[in-house]
Formats: C-alpha cells, sequence, structure tokens
C-alpha cells in the first residue's frame, strides 16, 4: 500500500495547520485542545490554547511571554524524542532562528512531513543549530524569498556597529531589535567581538534577557536603560524595540545613532521607511540562498510555502524538479516583520 | 572601492551636518592615495562621467539572473542599479574588489566593446554595498547629497587646525584629482599646494539678516549702504592662468556666461551680482532663470537674455589682495578701477546717500521694483572677511514674509499635473536636521514645473507610494502670508498659504533658513497682530 499523501492528513483549517490523524494544530492561530507550537514569536504562540506542546525553551520563552496564557498543560518535548499523538509519530528538531525554535516532524502511515516554523542556517551562539530532515513534504517560511536578500555575515555587521561607536564615541548607539531572538543575539555577538561592557536595555527587553539567561544562554552585563545616568549612556550600546526611537522614552539618549538590527536593512528603501540612521543586516531567518539550499537538503518533492514570497520561492524550486505549493495562512509573518 | 561604499553607504542614511562631516574626515584620514583623491573628486562632483548607460546593467542582468526574479525583485526594490547590486550571484573568483583609482583608470581607456566583461568581472569580485558603488559610479547616478563645501570641512579637519576650510576652498580649483599634493598639504608633509596663476575661487563674505534688536547698535556714520539686487551672487576671476566666474558656493559657471568671460578682459577678482540687464535696467529674476545651469548657451539666449554683472566689491587689483583693506577704501580702488578699466556689461552698485536709519527704512519701504530685494548695510571699516563674520554686513530685505527651504519630498499632483511631482514638502534646518515646515504646490510657472519635476525623478533617494524623497539640495524660496505656531505641525509651525517664490538653485542646502529664524518670525509677527 503506498503512504498516503500529506495533502490528505495535514489540512490548513481556519485555526490553522491541522494534522487530521493526530488532532493537533500547529502554531493555531486561535485557542485549540492541542496545539504543537514551533517558536514563541508572538505569530507563532498564541495564548489560550488547553494543550501545549513544544519544546522547554519554548515553553519556559511563552511562560515569560504571556504567564497563565501559555497554555493549561504544558508538555516539554526534547530533541528528538518521538511521541505518539493518535495516529501520527510527532518529534521536534532545532530550526536555528531563536532559543527554542523547533521544526515539527510528522510520520503517518509510512508518509513524512516536516513544518519548519521559522529558520535560519547561520550560527547562533542562542540557539541549537538547523537539523535537515528528509521528507515526503516540506513547509517552509519564506519571509526572504527574493534573490535581492542575502544577509552579509553577521560578525561583519557587527564589526560596523563597532566602528561606528568608536567614531562617535560621544553619542549613544541605540539598535531596535525585537525583544525574543533578536536582541540577545546581538548581544552574543557583541560579546563575541569583544565587546565586555555593560549594553543597556529598555524595558521591553530586561525580562526576556533574564529568560534566556536562566536557560543557560549567558549574556554578560545587562542593566536597564532607565536606570542609567546620561553620562553611563555616552559612547554606550542600547538595545530596544524598534519603534522606541521615536518615543518619550529616547530623551534619556545622547544623541542616539538609531540603528537597526533586520533582514530588511538590506534595501534601501525599507531602511529609510525607518528612519534609521545605521541599518544592520542581522536576520533570524534563511536568506535567498538558504532557503533554496535547504529546500534542495530536505529532498522533498513537493514543498508547501507559507508566510512570505511564495511565487518567488515556487518559482525557483521548479528549476530543481521540486513542485511547489504556496500554503496561505493568514496571520504569519506579524511579528516577523519587526523580527526579521 | 570599499572603504568609497562604505563610506557611500552611511552618508545616504547620516541626516546629521557635523556626523557626515566626522564620516568624511575618517574616509579621507584613513583611505591611501590616490584612492582617496579619487574619492574626494567623486563626492564634490569633479568627477561626473557616464560611461556605462542603464541598458549596459540591464544586459548583464539579463546574462546572470533568471528574468522573473528580475521583474520581482526589480519591482520590489524599485531602483535598477540596487536590484542588480542586491542579486547579482556569486561566482567563483579569486580577485580583490577593484580599487577605485583602478576602476577609474580602466574606464578612461576602456573600448564600449570590452565594458561588459569588465564590469561584470568586478561585480563578481565585489560584494553589495561595492556592487551597488560601482554601477552608480559609471553611470553617473552617484548621488551623494553632501555638497563640495562640507567635503572641505572634513578635509580641514585632517589639518588639526592648521588649515581652514576656505583656505582649502582657495587652492581648489587650481587642483585636479586625485590631489595627492593637497593631501600632503593638508597633513603636514608638504607645502601649500600654489596656485599660482590659476584662477582660483575665494570664499565670499556673506550677509546676517538685520534683525529689529540691531538696530539700536547700528551707527549711520559709520556705514554704506547700497541696495541688495535680485541676482544671483558672483564671483569674477581673471588671472594670466584663465578667466572664471564662479557661483558663491565655487560651482564654475563660465560656461553658461560666455560674455561676461568676454568682458573680462583684465587682472582682477572681483564681488557682485550676476543679474539679466537690458540698456541697464534689471530684468526680473526669472529671466537669469532662463540662463542658470546650462552646459552651453544658444545665440538666442544672448541676445534676449543678455547677462551682465553689478559690482559690489574689488578683492584683488592685479595680484594685489585688497581684502584686509576697509570697505571704504575698497570701494575707493573699485571705483577707480572702474574708471580706469570701463569693463563692458558691468556697472557699480550705487552707493545709497542717507543720514539716519529712518530715511534708510523709507528708501527700502519706497523701493517698489522687483528687481530689489532689499538693502545692504556694510560697516565702512570692514575688512573683507571670508563667511559669515558678526557685526559687519547686514541684509535688510523687503517685506513679504519669506524663507528659503529646502526641498524634501514631492508628490504627485492631480488631474493635469497627476504625472508630474507637482506638490512639494519643504523644511527648514533645526541643528543639523531638515525639519518638514510646510507643503507648497503653486508659485511656480510651468516652465518651473517642468524643470522641477524632472529635478525630483533625476534626484530621487526613496520612494514610498505617489510619494519620492529627495536628496536635500534644493533650496526654494517660499513665501507666505501669515505663520502660526501650531502644535499638530512637527515643526510647531503652520505657514499660510505657502508658494514657490523662486528655486534658489544658487544657494546651498546648507545656507537654507533655521526652524529657529521663523519660529522668531512667527514671535513677531502675532505680536504685531495681537
Ligand atoms: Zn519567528
Ligand atoms: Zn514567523
Amino acid at each position: 500500500m503506498t503512504p498516503p499523501h500529506p495533502r490528505t492528513w495535514l489540512k490548513v483549517t481556519p485555526a490553522g495547520l491541522w494534522c487530521e490523524p493526530g488532532d493537533f494544530h500547529i502554531d493555531p492561530l486561535r485557542p485549540v485542545a492541542r496545539a504543537v507550537v514551533t517558536h514563541a514569536h508572538s505569530d507563532h504562540a498564541r495564548p489560550g490554547h488547553e494543550a501545549v506542546l513544544a519544546s522547554p525553551a519554548t515553553l519556559a520563552l511563552m511562560r515569560t511571554r504571556m504567564g497563565e496564557g501559555a497554555g493549561r498543560t504544558r508538555q516539554p518535548l526534547g530533541w528528538g524524542e518521538r511521541l505518539r499523538l493518535g495516529a501520527v509519530d510527532v518529534w521536534l528538531e532545532p530550526a536555528g532562528h531563536v532559543l527554542g525554535a523547533a521544526q515539527v516532524a510528522m510520520e503517518y502511515a509510512g508518509s513524512r512531513a516536516v513544518v519548519s516554523g521559522d529558520y535560519k542556517r547561520r550560527a547562533d551562539p542562542t540557539c541549537a543549530g538547523f537539523v535537515p530532515i528528509p521528507c515526503d513534504v516540506f513547509v517552509t517560511e519564506a519571509t526572504f524569498a527574493l534573490p535581492v536578500f542575502r544577509h552579509p555575515p553577521a560578525d561583519a555587521e557587527i564589526a560596523r556597529l563597532l566602528a561606528s561607536v568608536l567614531l562617535f564615541p560621544e553619542r549613544t548607539h541605540l539598535v531596535g531589535c525585537y525583544s525574543l531572538g533578536k536582541c540577545q543575539r546581538l548581544i552574543a555577538l557583541l560579546r563575541a567581538a569583544g565587546w565586555d561592557r555593560p549594553i543597556w536595555l529598555h524595558g521591553a527587553h530586561v525580562a526576556l534577557c533574564a529568560a534566556y539567561e536562566a536557560l543557560g544562554v549567558p549574556l554578560g552585563d545587562l542593566r536597564p536603560a532607565t536606570a542609567a545616568a546620561k553620562a553611563d549612556l555616552a559612547g554606550a550600546i542600547v538595545l530596544a524595540p524598534p519603534a522606541a526611537a521615536g518615543e518619550r522614552w529616547a530623551r534619556r539618549l545622547a544623541d542616539p545613532v538609531v540603528c537597526a538590527a533586520s533582514g530588511w536593512m538590506r534595501v534601501r528603501g525599507r531602511a529609510r521607511q525607518g528612519g534609521v540612521e545605521l541599518p544592520l543586516v542581522i536576520s533570524d531567518h534563511a536568506d535567498w540562498d538558504e532557503l533554496v539550499a535547504t529546500l534542495r537538503e530536505v529532498a522533498a518533492p513537493e514543498v508547501w510555502v507559507t508566510h512570505g514570497r511564495e511565487e518567488a520561492l515556487i518559482h525557483e524550486a521548479a528549476k530543481y524538479g521540486i513542485a511547489g505549493h504556496a500554503l496561505r495562512l493568514l496571520g504569519y509573518g506579524e511579528e516577523d516583520e519587526a523580527a526579521a | 572601492m570599499i572603504a568609497f561604499a562604505a563610506l557611500l553607504e552611511r552618508l545616504a542614511f547620516t541626516p546629521g551636518r557635523n556626523a557626515k562631516i566626522a564620516l568624511l574626515r575618517r574616509y579621507f584620514a584613513t583611505t591611501p592615495d590616490p584612492d582617496r583623491g579619487i574619492g574626494l573628486a567623486a563626492l564634490t562632483g569633479e568627477l561626473a562621467f557616464a560611461t556605462a548607460k542603464p541598458a549596459l546593467i540591464r544586459e548583464l542582468a539579463a546574462a546572470r539572473t533568471d528574468p522573473v526574479l528580475f521583474g520581482w525583485s526589480y519591482d520590489y526594490v524599485g531602483d535598477l542599479a540596487e536590484t542588480v547590486a542586491l542579486m547579482w550571484p556569486a561566482a567563483a573568483t579569486s580577485a580583490a574588489p577593484p580599487r577605485l583609482a583602478e576602476v577609474v583608470a580602466t574606464l578612461g581607456g576602456a573600448a564600449r566593446g570590452d565594458l561588459p566583461g569588465i564590469v561584470a568581472g568586478w561585480l563578481d569580485a565585489s560584494d553589495a554595498p561595492v556592487r551597488l558603488a560601482l554601477l552608480k559610479l559609471i553611470t553617473g547616478g552617484l548621488r551623494v547629497g553632501i555638497s563640495a563645501r562640507l567635503a572641505k570641512v572634513a578635509l580641514a579637519g585632517l589639518a588639526a587646525g592648521r588649515i581652514e576650510a576656505d583656505a582649502i576652498e582657495e587652492v581648489w580649483h587650481g587642483l585636479a584629482p586625485p590631489y595627492e599634493a593637497l593631501f600632503a598639504w593638508i597633513e603636514g608633509r608638504g607645502p601649500r599646494p600654489d596656485p599660482e596663476d590659476a584662477p582660483v575661487f575665494r570664499p565670499p563674505m556673506l550677509a546676517h539678516p538685520l534683525e529689529p534688536e540691531d538696530f539700536a547698535t547700528l551707527d549711520p556714520a559709520l556705514l554704506h549702504a547700497e541696495w541688495k539686487w535680485d541676482g544671483i551672487r558672483v564671483q569674477l576671476v581673471a588671472t594670466a592662468g584663465g578667466r572664471r566666474l564662479y557661483s558663491r558656493g565655487a560651482d564654475d559657471i563660465s560656461a553658461a556666461f560666455p560674455e561676461i568671460i568676454e568682458a573680462m578682459a583684465f587682472r582682477g577678482v572681483l564681488d557682485g551680482e550676476l543679474l539679466v540687464m537690458r540698456d541697464g535696467a534689471v530684468a526680473p529674476f526669472a529671466d537669469l532663470q532662463q540662463r542658470l545651469n546650462r552646459k552651453t548657451v544658444s545665440a538666442r539666449m544672448l541676445r534676449d537674455f543678455p547677462a551682465g554683472v553689478r559690482l559690489y566689491d574689488l578683492l584683488f587689483d592685479g595680484a594685489e589682495d585688497l581684502r584686509p583693506q576697509p570697505f571704504a577704501a575698497r570701494r575707493a580702488r573699485l571705483e577707480a578701477w572702474y574708471a580706469r578699466v570701463c569693463p563692458p556689461r558691468m556697472d557699480l552698485s550705487e552707493i545709497i546717500d542717507f543720514a539716519s536709519l529712518d530715511e534708510l527704512a523709507a528708501l527700502r519701504a519706497g523701493a517698489r521694483a522687483a528687481s530689489i530685494e532689499g538693502l545692504m548695510l556694510k560697516r565702512r571699516d570692514a575688512p573683507y572677511v571670508p563667511g559669515r563674520p558678526r557685526g559687519l554686513w547686514w541684509k535688510w530685505k523687503r517685506a513679504p514674509l519669506t524663507i528659503d527651504a529646502v526641498l524634501m519630498y514631492a508628490q504627485r499632483g492631480h488631474g493635469k499635473r497627476s504625472s508630474f511631482y507637482s506638490d512639494y514638502t519643504f523644511g527648514l534646518w533645526r541643528d543639523d536636521v531638515l525639519v518638514p515646515v510646510g507643503k507648497a504646490y503653486s508659485g511656480f510657472t510651468d516652465a518651473e514645473l517642468v524643470w522641477l519635476d524632472r529635478w525630483v525623478r533625476n534626484h530621487t533617494t526613496a520612494r514610498f507610494g505617489p510619494v519620492r524623497e529627495v536628496e536635500k539640495s534644493l533650496v526654494l524660496e517660499v513665501a507666505f502670508d501669515a505663520a502660526q505656531l501650531s502644535a499638530r505641525h512637527k515643526s510647531g509651525v503652520a505657514l499660510r498659504f505657502p508658494r514657490i517664490a523662486r528655486l534658489r538653485t544658487d544657494k546651498p542646502a546648507a545656507e537654507a533658513d533655521r526652524l529657529e529664524s521663523l519660529l522668531r518670525l512667527v514671535g513677531r509677527v502675532s505680536a504685531v497682530a495681537g
């Protein structure tokens, strides 16, 4: 008997992607009885589910972000541990996106599908690296699925930031970045580049940095920017949500150089829209080359493409004999605009 | 080109003047000769060359990228060179990115047919920022948005206080890329490059606006008054090395005014106002505008819009530098010089007799000619000091209310104007950042609209739907009926019926008005009204 095609058992519903023989949703958009969550970004991890299955770090980060909303029962699943849900074997492998971020692998009657969640392929000291899983259908993200998006090496971007700090030692460098993942990765990159001075945080970033440290990711000397004397902030690096530069909060900073760390900074028009003075192309998503390489590596004959520029990736996949379909799931990518 | 590309990248996103200067200074301090000199030439517009056409870039892209993906990418990015720079596929090469001097030298000698191969090789060896700088450079699309003056200020920064930007200005037009002698001088490794007989530019002396609080400090007995003519301020330089006509921003505008150059059969440096004059009568500014911004000029233009110069000052008589002398002495020398030389197409700015400031105010109020902008007041004992020294020269402009603002954004109009960028958002300086203060969509002629539309398209730095952000380099004189404080506006002030009074292509953006001047004006106007 030939194994059933994943389209017969993995379906798009108003609540999101639903695995019928296992009776669970993956990253559901509305409260459900059983959710498997890839990672703790708010467009993937939403509050109010009955039972949540995720990596231990994702569960911990969900608790930090949404407290009791993180699910009535929460079941951790370690990397590679198989669990039987209904008639389906489920396991998680790292996606390399942020701490705890997982791909969800499912096997049903000899047919295997993998949902990537968000992923990247570059080394990131704050989370486990992406593990390719051969499968029949690969559900991929496509945030940066245009060939103009090719992320430069992150350490080169950090070197640009530090060169700017050296050039403007009397000014604060305010780096707009998302509070979960990007913030901690930037800190780790700065530490790796030898920046051992205090790094100052906007209040929105404090709790998640503490959660990362509690999960075993050392971040060094972090301090709340609200506690800084004005003199402390001259020549300092401050991390804050991207919108903070326009808030009253920013008045404490010394003539700030507004920086932003995101894959969108690759395109000048996008960088200008945010009023950014120093765009840093640092992303937690795969760039174009990495998306295409990943499709070839997992060797699935069919890919389903979600949140992003589906048409370009489908066009490219066809060159390698991979059939692509756009999976129109509304609601993802909202957080990615800031977090990418 | 790595350092040059990195500099362009930062300049493109840096609004502050001081920050720009710091970036330029670091580039000049850390980049070796001859690359930095070539970079300087590119930044100051001395390297305007367009070897490659956009079609060449399209061909290269077509040969190396998927046309469907290219189409989608171009739609997303909106700029041809940027799209190609970003999506150019990696190729195995051991070549290093080209150096700036190498690019310029190679392009200078390359046969047309070899160009695609050369450029493709460079693109293969470069990363995205270098590819973008390269493509912009070779297609003549390098819009840096900094003035030549700013580059000179940054250069002076390398001299640790020994050399002022004005001193660099005085040798600049005697030099050529890659400026190795200039860098040697600035860095204390060589002598001042002697311009010898080169017709170099001398930084002009500028006036402060006369504020009401200045009146008490003025002694009529110590002052000369002249009409402030509504043309453009120019400097005439004639030496054994040649004749030049410079705008006050140091742009060489000789080619647009051959009849003036022809009339300069003397040796000396003069300061004056360039005007269109018919039988000694000054024509409106709009007539002069017909002659500006041209590389060549037709016989018909010469006949219909004849240019002349109204002389204000004599800076050099032959090789003798008169600038240290007081104005009264220079004026006497100017009158004697004029009687002796009798240069065609030139006359003397008239000295106005007055006994009291009240009398002067009455004269100012009574001046109806459109070609008069107001009055100039100059201290008799003042030497000619470059820049804008305090307390020596004042300009006392006539009403109505005007500001010199910088064009920031343009939007397409409606109806008949839907294909024109006809709505203009302009801003004033606060510290070293431009703050938008209003929008204007009238006041210009049809011909000016065509000119503005083209300018906007050629100087776009970003697009948001129907709106284009432009290089912050075009000064607009904006006239308005009233101004009031407004909490709803980012600038804190709202203008009533702002309209474009004229295009100040002669004025550097850095010299546009400051927001605080407008706010002071508002305070005064509302005090009168209230
Ligand atoms: Zn995410
Ligand atoms: Zn996402």
